[in-house]
């Protein structure tokens, strides 16, 4: 192609992406000549352009929007959002045929005069009406910016037996054409906008005088060749003296050259190759002892970096560059549809790899059409609910740990939990008994399902069915991320999260069964060691691996399995387990060996090896060995992680099985303490077992003591006193209830069980829950509450009779370590107990306010607390179920939503409460 | 009449030939990286000063027994599109220059995966060769996703 064309087409199409964006904002505050004025000057520069090039069908349609554009500008025809899409129409057709021309080389057949007619009808401000175009152009003011006229020898007066109302420019000599523009009005509107080309003015010369006289150059041999560089001249002093209050306005544009994607494209795979050689180096020369080449080696390290990230920059964009068309589809969308809609972008200077803003742009344009079309309500909704008229949508970027944020919020309707669990049913995404146990945001979800749309109408806009499947897999294609967060009445928002850059990547290496594989670091959260001496143990359950860490139960998957592997190493312990994050769900991967990081640059994968999910590429490591890089996203799926995708599950739920089913096993820790028969408590219960050197107890006035990584850990010996072992080592069950430790001194530790714990005697020992059958065995379950209340914790010393008849009772205790204790104490005194630890799991349980005599809730944790009250109070059916709150603290002790409220700490007083309130439904009923 | 240069290679003791125009290298391969869940006949990546070359076995493609572990390996380097391969074999003859002309029809008794991978046959002094078509060894791709569409269903 012609070089001349290739480089019109590509300033044009830049120039027409300002223009729609520009023209929005325009439509929005009519009043700013800024805008339109910078609207003017590009619309001018490609009507000059294309006459110059001799496109004569793009310049007509140019021309004709030109003049609506300066009938604008001059207040002559008032704004209005018909006549905006109007100019928007020009505009898309000046797109279309600049795309003809791009695969044709040549403007296509046949011409616009139906556009055209309009756009000169509305610049007549006589819309419908037909006239005669050519001879009577509306009435204009003469040229404003008198001043800024350079003072030009040869101009040609106004000849005076000219009409009035016929527009004559002294600099071209003759009659302005109907809608043509002076020179000097041209000035006027460049001066006042900032032009780009500040620092290459022999460009900006020739750029506005090829804009400014084209026809004339053409037409006319006598063209006065001295005005135009000197009303440049003019302009460009004038321009540059307002610089810098524009530059507030606009980005500022500074020295650059254009250069071909490709030959970026190329440099980086050249600094690609020459870090990898660079790590090749540095790794022999690293088994040298005392080698010559280490100084200038590390020169030259740091030279690659520092050219690596260089040319990383090359490839930055701002961000908003993927955002210019948005301003156009959100208004565009609010016409189609009658919503009024406030679009506030935030952040579109955050940069990132131009390769990835690519691949973002399409998504977030389908989001963006979803937020309109689904998100927003119709204005008269909004107004019945008491929302502004006009909704709003918010864009925003933020660099964030390696990662770019995008965030897409907007103030409607919400997701309709129902909705979409009923579609999912429907369209077979979930199983009915999903359907009742997934959690509200698990249901959001879905809409992320491949074929799931909600939409009950198809619009012009969005509701094809193949919507946000497709957004979620193009954004994971390029190692991103995306969740939603959703309140059904306030609104949606999306996050997503992706990588700055696809071509290097920082990798963990990681062994298993003998061989490398590398992880991106950025899906990394942390990395554990397992082992029998470590507190973290892999565990498993109906043969499915779990990680005991921290409080919360993470899924695990030995890599080995992943890929298929023979896992020799199962019985091996100590491994490490690396925790990784994809999307909203964690899991671990279980692996032999964690070598190091090192920054790869990723390979593309062979074709032959595509279909492999659990990669994404491959790479040549610094020794010289090719490796495979896993793909946390395949993986996650392959390991199913995907059905429950909030991944962790916190302990309870097992717990609650158990209590309230009573026939689902759990860990049991079984040990003697005091006499040979065995006791038991759920392990979950206790955070480490120790084996304390019985010189290490320190005696104080309340008891013995231990230090204990750091601090002073009470020991209260479960059988009368720390007498077992006389020397050497005394076990200790060390309980962690979240501000202090506690440790319980047994006698010895006997087994670590699986069982079902069901209490068939009960018992009014102290300290004692009742008698189970454990393992076979007649089996004491320990009340372990009892024993920190012995160490000066809050619980009062005895436990009160139970309720004569069972009843039932619904405990709502965020805290792990609580609800673990309380839920044994409770079924114990003669509550059948379920348990919830959050509002989700409470409306995903399908619980029914008829089960239950009696609802406890611990209001400590208040949001979550909160927001259960709220849940309970503003149903009816759970009126009249009394409610019992707990809270340690003194001020939320009165509450009115509670027909009782007890300290944590008072389990006589907490008991006889309950007693008393679960009594007060029958009454009511 | 016209004729092909002709690299001689054996395969389990077959001998066979790929046209010399395909063929970029012939290297020694070393330290290949397996590929955990590829096919079978992928042997795994390799580094060829600098490039990431995909293995594949030539035996386990002809479904001949696998090599002996201290057998002798040779790769022959090809281009496949941007995408590069080393097909492994046991050895590597010499370059025959032979007449097309001579070149006859692959039996039509033969084993159904060697037949797709031969384009021709020669009659030669020591033993027939076989005319391995570089771009049909390679295809393997297209059948072992058959494989799955037919288990999946």
């Amino acid at each position: 192609m012609d070089d001349l064309l290739s480089e019109f087409l590509t300033e044009t199409s830049e120039s027409l992406e300002v223009i729609d964006s520009e023209l929005v904002r325009f439509e929005a505050e009519p009043n700013d000549q800024g805008i339109l004025n910078n609207v003017f000057r590009l619309v001018h520069t490609i009507k000059g352009t294309c006459g110059f090039l001799g496109l004569p069908r793009l310049e007509a349609v140019a021309h004709a929007g030109e003049t609506l554009l300066g009938k604008f500008r001059d207040g002559t025809i008032e704004v209005t959002p018909p006549l905006v899409t109007l100019v928007l129409e020009s505009i898309d057709q000046i797109k279309a045929l600049l795309a003809h021309l791009e695969n044709h080389e040549t403007e296509p057949e046949g011409d616009d005069a139906e556009l055209i007619s309009r756009l000169e009808k509305a610049a007549d401000g006589e819309l419908g009406t037909p006239e005669p175009v050519a001879e009577a152009p509306a009435p204009a003011p003469q040229p404003a910016a008198a001043e800024a006229k350079p003072a030009a020898s040869d101009k040609k007066p106004r000849p005076a037996n000219l009409a009035d109302d016929v527009r004559w420019d002294e600099d071209l000599g003759r009659e302005l054409r109907p809608g043509e523009v002076s020179l000097a009005e041209l000035e006027a509107a460049f001066a006042s906008v900032e032009v780009e080309d500040f620092s290459n003015p022999p460009d900006a010369t020739e750029e506005t005088a090829e804009a400014a006289a084209p026809e004339a150059a053409a037409s006319d041999a006598e063209e006065p060749e001295a005005v135009t560089p000197a009303a440049v001249a003019a302009a460009i002093e004038k321009a540059v003296a307002n610089e810098p209050e524009m530059a507030s306005n606009t980005p500022r544009a500074s020295q650059s050259i254009r250069v071909n994607v490709d030959v970026l494209e190329h440099l980086m795979n050249m600094v690609s190759e020459l870090v990898l050689t660079r790590n090749q180096l540095l790794q022999m020369v690293r088994q040298m002892d005392d080698s010559e080449f280490k100084t200038p080696l590390q020169r030259l390290s740091n030279v690659t970096g520092e050219l690596q990230d260089a040319v990383m920059k090359t490839r930055m964009q701002p961000i908003g560059n993927a955002w210019k068309k948005i301003p156009r589809i959100v208004r565009d969308a609010a016409q189609d549809l009658n919503k009024k809609i406030k679009l506030v972008m935030e952040g579109d200077q955050t940069e990132l790899d131009r390769q990835v803003l690519e691949l973002i742009r399409d998504p977030l344009t389908h989001m963006i059409r979803n937020s309109c079309d689904h998100g927003l309500e119709l204005p008269s909704d909004r107004m019945a609910v008491g929302k502004p008229e006009e909704g709003t949508i918010i864009l925003r970027a933020y660099h964030e740990g390696g990662h770019i944020h995008i965030e897409l919020r907007d103030d409607g309707a919400g997701l309709k939990t129902a909705r979409i669990r009923q579609k999912a049913l429907d369209n077979g995404v979930i199983t009915p008994e999903e359907a009742t146990t997934m959690t509200e945001a698990q249901i959001h979800r879905l809409i992320f399902a491949p074929g799931f749309s909600t939409a009950e109408k198809v619009t012009n806009l969005s509701g094809r069915g193949v919507g946000m499947d497709v957004v979620r897999t193009n954004i994971e294609l390029i190692g991103g991320a995306i969740d939603l967060v959703s309140r059904e009445g306030e609104g949606t928002t999306f996050t997503i999260k992706i990588p700055l850059t696809l071509a290097i990547v920082s990798a963990l290496i990681v062994g298993s069964q003998g061989q490398r594989f590398a992880v991106p670091q950025l899906s990394v959260v942390e990395l554990v060691r397992t082992g029998s001496n470590s507190e973290n143990k892999i565990e498993s359950i109906n043969g499915t691996q779990v990680l005991r860490l921290r409080d919360r139960l993470l899924p695990v998957l030995p890599l080995a399995n992943a890929l298929k592997l023979d896992d020799t190493n199962a019985e091996n312990k100590n491994r490490f387990v690396i925790v990784m994050q994809v999307a909203s769900q964690r899991f671990g991967l279980v692996v032999d060996e964690v070598f190091d990081t090192e920054e790869i640059v990723v390979k593309p994968i062979n074709s032959v090896l595509r279909d492999i999910t659990e990669y994404s590429g491959s790479t040549i490591l610094g020794d010289g060995s090719v490796i495979m890089i896993l793909d946390p996203n395949g993986i996650s799926k392959l390991a199913a992680f995907d059905k429950s995708t909030t991944g962790t599950k916190p302990v309870v739920q097992e717990t609650r099985k158990i209590v309230s089913r009573g026939d689902q096993k759990t860990s049991l820790l079984v040990f003697s303490a005091g006499s040979a028969e065995p006791k038991a408590c759920p392990l979950s219960l206790v955070t480490r077992l120790e084996e304390i050197e019985v010189d290490r107890f320190e005696m104080t006035n309340k008891g013995p003591v231990v230090q204990y990584r750091g601090q002073l850990m009470p020991v209260i010996p479960m059988s009368g006193g720390l007498t077992a072992n006389e020397e050497g080592r005394q076990p200790v069950l060390v309980v962690n209830n979240g501000d202090s430790v506690v440790g319980i001194g047994v006698d010895k530790v006997l087994d670590i069980t699986e069982d079902v714990l069901k209490v068939a005697i009960g018992d009014t020992t102290p300290g004692v829950l009742g008698t189970a059958v454990i393992g076979g065995k007649a089996t004491e379950v320990i009340d372990i509450g009892h024993f920190l209340g012995q160490a000066d914790y809050d619980w009062a010393k005895a436990m009160s009779e139970g309720p004569k008849e069972p009843k039932s009772l619904l405990l709502f205790e965020s805290h792990d370590f609580f609800r673990n204790m309380l839920a044994p104490l409770l079924e114990a005194s003669g509550y059948r107990v379920t348990t919830v630890s959050s509002v989700e799991e409470a409306l995903a349980a399908n619980i029914e306010p008829s089960d239950f005599d009696v609802v406890l809730a611990d209001i400590d944790n208040d949001a979550e607390a909160r927001a259960f009250v709220d849940k309970l109070s503003t149903d009816a059916e759970w009126a009249d179920v009394p409610r019992v709150a707990m809270s340690n603290r003194e001020e939320s002790l009165v509450t009115p939503d509670f027909a009782g409220c007890v300290r944590k700490s008072d389990r006589h007083g907490l008991l006889a409460v309950l007693d008393q309130t679960a009594s007060l439904k029958g009454q009511a009923a | 009449m016209s004729s092909t240069e002709y690299i001689t290679l054996y395969i389990g003791g077959q001998l066979f030939g790929a046209a010399v125009s395909r063929i970029h290298d012939v290297f020694a391969p070393e330290s290949i990286t397996p590929v955990p869940l590829a096919t079978k006949e992928v042997a795994g990546l390799l580094n060829l000063r600098g490039r990431i070359v995909t293995a594949i076995d030539a035996r386990s493609r002809l479904g001949l027994p696998k090599r002996e572990d201290d057998a002798s390996v040779m790769a022959i380097g090809i281009e496949k599109g941007t995408e590069s391969f080393g097909l492994l074999i046991d050895e590597v003859g010499e370059v025959k220059t032979l007449d097309d002309g001579d070149r006859e029809d692959v039996p039509s008794n033969l084993d159904p995966v060697w037949a797709q991978i031969a384009s021709g046959v020669y009659r030669l002094d020591d033993g027939l060769l076989v005319v391995i078509d570089i771009d049909k060894i390679l295809a393997f791709e297209s059948e072992t996703d058959a494989d799955r569409g037919a288990k999946a269903a």
